[in-house]
């Protein structure tokens, strides 16, 4: 043993003795985590928050967020001598007079971007895949809690330097605040402390985005990454993949070069883009006043369907003892996202009432194999998406030349009519794909090749699939539908009363499925293949 | 003043005095003799320019605004809009309308500066109207203030324009355009003679010395050098959302199944 090694062991062991690390460290360093591009979308989100604390930390250095007025008097002609608040000014100072500053503003609004897109893809990955289910749903809960107060964060973020596009976002806030019944306006009047805009807003909110909610942040992640952690990662199915055992690579070497290298690519894109590409130029938006709006003032995306809603939503009032309720800003801008935000938390729970499942789950669902949950997927994605499109309805109206009205009225109407088709259309898909994965396990691929039987027919040979892709395809579970207690066949006086008539309903469409071929079928097809 | 003083006992001091006071007499009597014969020459040239403007005009415009440009069915009267108003339709190309749709769009003019201007005289000559102005006799060079500019024009176009007068939708269709190709004077005359959805913004309402800050403001918005790299159009949060989805999560997607195909 050389002298190096002799001292290095020297240490571990120290250390060891007093900590027991070393039984920890073997039982978790060579703990397996299962390889797919899109188990690496939860990553990215990590990555970029990484981005956020370490940029929105430098920002912190130079930030002022008061509103106090000051006149400007910074590098940035077109606006010296204006009168603004401090935070706008000392944004403009970050912008022009530090070095390093607009670059780093950039990144960390571009991150926020990248953060925001990649929470959502995950989600999307983990609800199609349904690896929600059992016993990950406390994890799918946590996941909602993190696109909620992603948003959140994201708004209070883009609102802090004070200008004119995100002092729109502010007021519009503020007026959903106060469309709240009876307590609106005392809620509106503690947040501003006064009558909007205020003085106090801006470091209120400050404190909340570089403390509060990071700190949220950063136990939620940390208990959302535990919870992998001893869950274990879910994996697609395949040959030697079982709801017991996990087949990846080892945590170390292999899976922590591979998340460092992603930790740099991901940083690596954020640079890039927040040195090409300029976001929210607070400087040619101006300071925020109340007296002033711009064409086309929008939030970030994902901020853009609620706008959306908003901008759809017909005026409609009620007064009742002497409050005047404004459904036209509270149906769109908190009752509807709260149905949504809710029905997207429970939904783990709803399936499992639905199918009657309890058992846990650890291989995932290929989407067309579960044609219910992928089309409600697709049902709400088009619903975001419309609502989306109207978000930006006067940019889209003056790039394509069409009207406001026309696509807000397209919008209206595709919002109720268009997610319904979606699912249909989303369903027969995913059954027709069933169809053709049994076809091709039964049957073969076609190889584009007849051949003349000897009475002269033509055939097309078809080639048998290998049995390690056979198994992927038919390995699924094939749930029947449930059979609610006391019900007859007709369903008629039904002991489970109307919730579980509505059960049985649902779960025997849930159950509709085209049958994954038996080993009967095959055996017997083997005999006269054909 | 003291340094006057030194001068006036300079032995030139009697001569310079006498030379510059027999040059002011002599071209104040020059410019008031000339006076009534510019004056003369103006008028016929007038009288020939709204002739000239008559004539294109029933040749160009008058289908759609009547032979007198008392209006039509499709056209409003043109009687009292002034020589403003006509400087700005034809010299941004508006008019003649190309077809009747949603609203005039700004394209490459018709008619030539003086066709132009004859077009003008002919339209001011059957009532009075706001005046045309030149792009020289605009001094907002010189006497515009930019942040002063800025601050009027968020507060009385960016709700139509943009901030960064970009342009933006208005309802049914209607849409105010970039300004990103306006000259001074036809911004000086949009201001004053407020084309189809805009509104006319009187010397009361912005005086003329603000006019003058808005038009430096919208000519440094023309030249506004891409500060933090491509603007991506200035059109807000929008293109941003775009981009993110499409180049910033597509490069990252593509690096992960890139990665996760390697490792096979
Ligand atoms: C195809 C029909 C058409 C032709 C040809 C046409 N115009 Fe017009 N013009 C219109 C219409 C319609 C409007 C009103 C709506 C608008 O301003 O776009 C208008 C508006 C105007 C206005 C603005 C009036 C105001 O209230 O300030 C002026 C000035 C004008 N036209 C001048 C002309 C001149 C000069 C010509 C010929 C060079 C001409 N137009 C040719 C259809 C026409
Ligand atoms: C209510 C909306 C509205 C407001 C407010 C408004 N504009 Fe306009 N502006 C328009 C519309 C609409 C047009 C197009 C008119 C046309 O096509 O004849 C226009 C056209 C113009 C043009 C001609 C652009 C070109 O290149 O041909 C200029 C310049 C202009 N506006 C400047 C201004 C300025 C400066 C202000 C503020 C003092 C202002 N506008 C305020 C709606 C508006
Ligand atoms: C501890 C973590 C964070 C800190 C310390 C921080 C700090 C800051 C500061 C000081 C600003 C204002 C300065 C400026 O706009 O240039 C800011 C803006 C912003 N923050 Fe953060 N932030 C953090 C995390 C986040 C997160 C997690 C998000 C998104 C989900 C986010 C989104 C934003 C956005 C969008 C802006 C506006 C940027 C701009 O105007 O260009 N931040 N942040």
């Amino acid at each position: 043993m050389s002298a190096k090694n002799r001292i290095a062991s020297g240490v571990a062991g120290y250390v060891d003795d007093r900590t027991g690390a070393a039984k920890w460290l073997k039982k978790n360093l060579t703990k397996v985590f299962p390889d797919h591009w899109s188990f690496m979308l939860g990553e990215i989100a990590l990555y970029s928050f990484i981005i956020l604390l370490l940029s929105g930390t430098f920002l912190t250095f130079w930030f002022d967020p008061s509103q106090r007025e000051v006149i400007y008097n910074g590098s940035y002609a077109p606006l010296s001598h204006v009168t603004m608040s401090a935070s706008y000014a000392s944004t403009l100072h970050i912008s022009f007079d530090v070095r390093g500053g607009l670059l780093m503003r950039q990144i960390h609004h571009w991150a926020a971007l990248i953060f925001m897109a990649a929470i959502v893809a995950h989600l999307l990955r983990v609800f199609f895949t349904g690896a929600f289910r059992k016993p990950r749903e406390f994890n799918w809960l946590i996941g909602v809690g993190l696109v909620t107060l992603g948003i959140v964060e994201g708004f209070l973020g883009y609102s802090l330097p004070d200008d004119l596009l995100s002092g729109t976002g502010i007021r519009i806030a503020e007026a959903i605040l106060q469309a709240i019944p009876v307590v609106g306006s005392y809620l509106s009047f503690f947040a501003f402390g006064g009558a909007f805009p205020g003085h106090v807003f801006i470091p209120r909110i400050y404190t909340v985005h570089v403390l509060l909610l990071p700190g949220i942040f950063l136990a939620l992640i940390t208990i959302h990454l535990m919870l992998v952690w001893y869950q274990k990662h879910t994996q697609y199915p395949g040959p030697g993949r079982t709801e017991q055992n996990v087949v990846g690579y080892p945590l170390m070497p292999v899976y922590m070069a591979k998340a460092g290298g992603f930790f740099f690519i991901v940083f690596g894109v954020t640079a890039f883009l927040g040195g090409v590409a300029s976001i929210n130029p607070i400087w040619l938006y101006g300071p925020y006043t109340p007296g002033q709006i711009s064409a086309g003032s929008q939030p970030d995306w994902y901020m853009g369907w609620l706008d959306g809603l908003v901008r759809m939503s017909p005026p409609i009032e009620t007064h009742a003892f002497g409050h005047t309720i404004s459904w036209n800003i509270l149906l769109p801008g908190l009752i509807l996202p709260g149905i949504l935000f809710t029905g997207m938390a429970l939904y783990p729970f709803i399936e499992s009432w639905i199918t009657g499942d309890k058992r846990e789950h650890h291989l995932l669902d290929r989407p067309r194999n579960v044609p219910n949950r992928t089309a409600l997927g697709a049902m709400s994605l088009t619903f975001m998406m419309i609502s989306l499109i109207n978000g930006g309805n006067d940019i889209i109206a003056t790039h394509f030349h069409l009207t406001i009205n026309g696509i807000m009225w397209f919008t209206r109407i595709g919002l109720i009519v268009v997610p319904p088709i979606a699912f249909v259309i989303t369903k027969r898909i995913c059954l027709s794909l069933q169809r053709a994965d049994r076809e091709l396990v039964l049957h073969g691929k076609e190889t584009g090749r007849l051949v003349m039987l000897p009475h002269g027919e033509f055939v097309e040979v078809h080639e048998p699939i290998s049995a390690q892709k056979a198994w992927t395809l038919t390995q699924h579970l094939q749930p029947e539908a449930l059979m609610v207690e006391g019900a007859d066949e007709n369903g008629v006086r039904n002991p489970a009363g109307l919730k579980g008539k509505i059960r049985a309903r649902i779960s025997k469409a849930n159950a509709e499925q085209v049958a994954a071929p038996t080993l009967t079928e095959f055996k017997e097809l083997e005999g006269g293949h054909h | 003043m003291k340094r006057l003083s030194r001068y006036r006992r300079h032995k030139f001091a009697g001569p310079a005095v006498l030379l510059a006071a027999l040059f002011t007499i002599g071209t104040t009597f020059s410019i008031a003799t000339a006076l009534p014969s510019q004056q003369r020459m103006e008028v016929s040239a007038q009288t020939t320019m709204v002739e000239e403007g008559k004539q294109i005009f029933a040749r160009g415009c008058s289908s759609c605004h009547g032979l007198n440009a008392e209006g039509g069915a499709i056209a409003p009267s043109l009687i009292g809009v002034g020589a403003a108003s006509v400087d700005f339709q034809v010299g941004t190309g508006r008019m003649p309308m190309a077809d009747m749709s949603q609203q005039a769009m700004r394209k490459k003019p018709v008619y030539n500066e003086q066709e132009t201007a004859a077009l003008a005289a002919y339209v001011a000559s059957l009532a009075p109207g706001p005046a045309s102005v030149t792009n020289a006799s605009l001094t907002w060079e010189r006497d515009g203030n930019v942040a002063q500019g800025g601050e009027l024009f968020r507060t009385n176009c960016a709700m139509c324009h943009n901030f960064a007068a970009q342009g933006g939708a208005l309802s049914n269709g209607k849409y105010a355009p970039t300004l990103m190709d306006a000259q001074p004077k036809q911004i000086y005359e949009a201001m004053i003679t407020g084309p189809q959805s805009m509104p006319k913004f009187s010397n009361n309402t912005i005086t003329p010395a603000e006019k003058l800050s808005i038009i430096k403001w919208i000519k440094a918005a023309q030249n506004e050098p891409s500060l933090g790299g491509a603007s991506l159009g200035r059109v807000g949060p929008v293109t941003e959302g775009l981009l993110v989805w499409t180049l910033g999560l597509g490069l990252l997607i593509g690096v992960a199944v890139w990665l996760a195909a390697k490792a096979r």
